[in-house]
């Protein structure tokens, strides 16, 4: 169970119900991170099921502490966060919904600087075919 | 039959095309997106196939003189006539009909014969595309490819019977015969394979793996609710690890037998290292030389083997000192006049279809022009069944989708239930009535335009644009998202963004469209039995901006 | 109560890594009933792994994330037998812990 004294925080209630990207970015303390070609964000190009879209953050960067995942279209952008523990590789995946094409964000934190790179993902209605 | 003096020249030509000099030591014969099509067929191969950004003036984005002067066919002969839409109408009448399982089978014999040791290779987009396929749950085709000597197969359509059924095959019609081979299907929850990523087969002493690639964007192209635990998509990051690992295991020769399309196989070839060749289909591409394509590890070549039976690619590699060292590449127009019937074969086939007889053979309507379907935009069967769907079902607009399959009717001839099955022989054939407004077309338009013209491959979807009827457009295929579609008319007046119009549809993916309406097949077999005669069709076309001088369209 | 995890954690060459299936709704509460009644949402909101007592992993959910959540990680070490422990609380306050041994 969650128990006190595993020096988590509290869940980031104003960053999940950031309603832009500017303020969630503020919400996790990231401003305005810089790119790197050191975090790598791997998503479908096109979504097979866009209420199931796999999303998996690496961070080359050393000290990596922290990953955050954000849709910029999505009505709650910040879609999840993670701690990294010293001895925890920078390397997480999980599915997220998407209700429209849109822009994917991996945000990293590493030696207390936030980091980003983004990936395109569409969200298509399907149909026709070969 | 007439002995046309064309055709009795075809006749001589045939025995040349047809005893290819034999050559290496490693074959591969590739058949790809047949669609169920056991008899010989006509099939007219595209006048608008139009590429854009990278992929313009390139194969397979080239029709009609384009295409033959770049494979340096001569015009005028039998294979300007199968590669091409060139003067269809009369060369088919002279040359007659393609492909068919019987005739198909002496070829692979014969090749077999010259080639010892040679595998089979099946593209996928083998069980749908028939009456027959469809009723008897694909085991017609299941049947005929292990008759035909299939040896491993790849998947699009074939998943549209169900996961269950497809394992089904797999496990207990396909054990040990035909492998099916599939690296980027995995389950939605694990991720774990669903089916081999690849196969090692020894050819004359050679290990020769071969990977496959399903359709990577089954569900979305096609109903998901059909496959609900199976994932597919590109995957080139484990494609590379699965050619590795053949290569770890000892594979001197690794080819991938793909359902991509072939944008989606140039580019692939482009990133992935190790592959000696993809065998290509789902774009229906009947291309007569590989492409070579440049990448890190050397070079991999690119194939595209048409569709509905009527090619048989053969691949000849030379492997020296544990590596291809040459190769020589032909595509094999399948022609049913020049390849007696393989008697074994012809008999099953009688017997598959004997239950059938009556209903495909049924008679609806005498077509006076040529019907078509292939096509980036429209084609007069397309036109003819968006028509249907709007006299009949009173609509407004109709759609129907932008489907490679199909079969071709020459002037003249009888449109049978076959025909008609042939054109719309789905699992999930329901028909739509839809009110929706003006901005909603634009949106549907739009998202299948970017399946279709998005500049990066690996953003399209294979298929042709939805065909249109009752509206007229403007349409721009290098126009960013969104903007490619404007102009939209309905009867001389300007589609309004916020007015509501009835939109008749079929082959719904969604799960909720289930049973939505009768099938397809019913509501317009009901609209030719009231013509008697379908005149001359004139496909209705979007203005196209932008394409003048683009050879992929003539 | 919700259904158990499924969780895969295997080791090798020195990694260990894990794979969590959840089983939770994830409502948005964006969403409405046939009778067109808001439903209220309720998602996974924090979750933690352990290996051996040490936490190896912190996450926040919010309601973007699919239904049945899954998470995929990695940690240096672990060995054959050790034990992961996974738990998850959601914004209605229900959590559930779950555990499986290194394979
Ligand atoms: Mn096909
Ligand atoms: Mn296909």
């Amino acid at each position: 169970l969650i128990t006190p004294g595993m020096a988590q925080a509290a869940w980031n209630k104003a960053a999940f119900d950031a309603k832009n990207m500017e303020s969630a970015l503020g919400a996790i303390g990231a401003g305005k991170p810089a790119d790197s070609a050191d975090v790598q964000i791997t998503a479908p190009d096109i979504a097979e099921n866009g209420a199931v879209v796999p999303v998996g953050v690496v961070s080359n960067l050393p000290n990596t502490e922290y990953v955050a995942i954000m849709v910029e279209k999505n009505p709650a952008m910040l879609a999840a966060s993670f701690e990294i523990p010293a001895g925890t590789v920078a390397d997480v995946q999980t599915r997220i919904k998407m209700g429209q094409t849109s822009d994917v964000f991996a945000v990293v934190k590493a030696d207390g600087k936030f980091y980003m790179t983004k990936k395109e993902v569409k969200v298509t209605l399907g149909g026709c075919g070969g | 039959m007439t002995l046309h003096t064309d055709f009795a020249r075809a006749a001589k030509a045939a025995e040349a095309m047809y005893d290819l000099p034999p050559f290496g030591n490693v074959s591969l014969l590739h058949m790809t997106d047949c669609h169920a099509q056991l008899l010989p067929i006509y099939f007219r191969e595209p006048s608008v196939n139009l590429g854009i950004g990278d992929m313009l003036g390139n194969a397979p984005h080239l029709v009609g003189e384009r295409l033959l002067k770049h494979f340096g066919l001569q015009p005028g002969s039998i294979e300007a006539h199968a590669f091409s839409y060139l003067n269809f109408t009369e060369a088919a009448k002279t040359y007659g009909k393609v492909g068919g399982f019987a005739h198909l089978s002496t070829l692979v014999k014969k090749m077999k014969a010259s080639r010892p040791g040679a595998l089979l290779l099946d593209g996928g987009d083998t069980w749908q595309g028939s009456g027959t396929a469809l009723w008897t749950n694909a085991q017609d085709m299941v049947d005929a490819c292990k008759l035909l000597g299939v040896d491993v197969m790849t998947l699009h359509w074939e998943s549209t019977y169900g996961a269950d059924r497809v394992k089904e095959i797999e496990e207990k019609d396909f054990a040990g015969q035909i492998d099916i081979v599939a690296q980027n299907v995995k389950t939605t929850d694990f991720e774990d394979p669903v089916f081999k990523p690849y196969v090692i087969k020894n050819i004359n002493g050679v290990p020769v793996a071969i990977v496959g690639q399903a359709f990577p964007y089954t569900p979305i192209a096609n109903p998901r609710w059909q496959t609900p635990d199976w994932s597919f998509g590109i995957r080139d990051d484990e494609m590379q690890q699965a050619v590795d690992a053949a290569r770890a295991e000892g594979a001197q020769v690794v080819v991938v037998l793909s359902h991509n399309g072939m944008d989606v196989d140039l580019k692939m070839a482009s990133r992935v290292t190790g592959i000696d060749a993809i065998f290509g289909g789902h774009t229906h591409d009947g291309m007569p030389a590989p492409t070579v394509v440049q990448n890190p590890g050397g070079k991999t070549l690119v194939t595209n083997a048409g569709s509905n039976g009527k090619f048989l690619g053969v691949m000849d590699f030379d492997v020296k000192n544990g590596k291809v060292v040459d190769f020589r590449y032909k595509l094999l127009p399948v022609f049913a006049n020049l390849l007696p019937a393989d008697a074994g074969m012809a008999a099953f086939i009688d017997k598959v279809r004997a239950p059938f007889i009556e209903k495909l053979s049924e008679k609806l309507a005498v077509s006076e022009g040529l019907l078509y379907r292939r096509g980036n935009f429209n084609g007069s069967w397309d036109q003819l069944i968006v028509d249907a769907l709007i006299a009949e079902m009173d609509a407004d607009i109709a759609f129907s989708p932008g489907f490679r399959w199909g079969t071709t009717i020459l002037p003249g001839d009888t449109i049978t239930m076959e025909h008609l099955l042939d054109q719309t022989a789905i699992t999930y054939p329901w028909t739509t009535l839809t009110e929706m407004s003006g901005e909603t077309i634009k949106t549907i338009l739009e998202d299948v335009a970017d399946n279709l013209f998005n500049p990066d491959p690996y953003y399209q979807q294979g298929g042709d644009m939805v065909r249109v009827g009752g509206m007229q457009y403007s349409f721009n295929p290098t126009a960013a998202m969104g903007k490619r579609v404007d102009n939209m008319m309905l009867h001389g007046k300007r589609i309004e963004a916020n007015k509501v119009y009835k939109v008749a549809g079929w082959a719904p993916v969604s799960e909720e469209a289930r049973d939505s309406g009768p099938a397809v097949w019913d509501v317009v077999a009901r609209y030719l039995r009231g013509q008697k005669v379908v005149r001359q069709i004139t496909p209705n076309m979007p203005k196209l901006v932008g394409m003048d001088g683009n050879p992929g369209i003539a | 109560m919700a259904s158990p995890m499924r969780i895969r954690a295997a080791a090798k060459e020195g990694v260990t890594e894990v794979r969590v299936l959840m089983s939770h709704p994830m409502e948005t509460g964006q969403r409405k009933d046939s009778s067109g009644n808001p439903i209220p949402a309720h998602h996974i909101t924090e979750l933690t792994a352990k290996h051996n007592d040490k936490v190896v992993l912190s996450a926040q959910f919010g309601p973007s994330v699919s239904t049945n959540p899954y998470l995929a990680f990695k940690f240096q070490g672990g060995a054959k037998g050790d034990k992961v422990v996974v738990s998850w609380v959601d914004n209605k306050g229900e959590s559930r812990t779950d555990e499986v041994q290194v394979s």
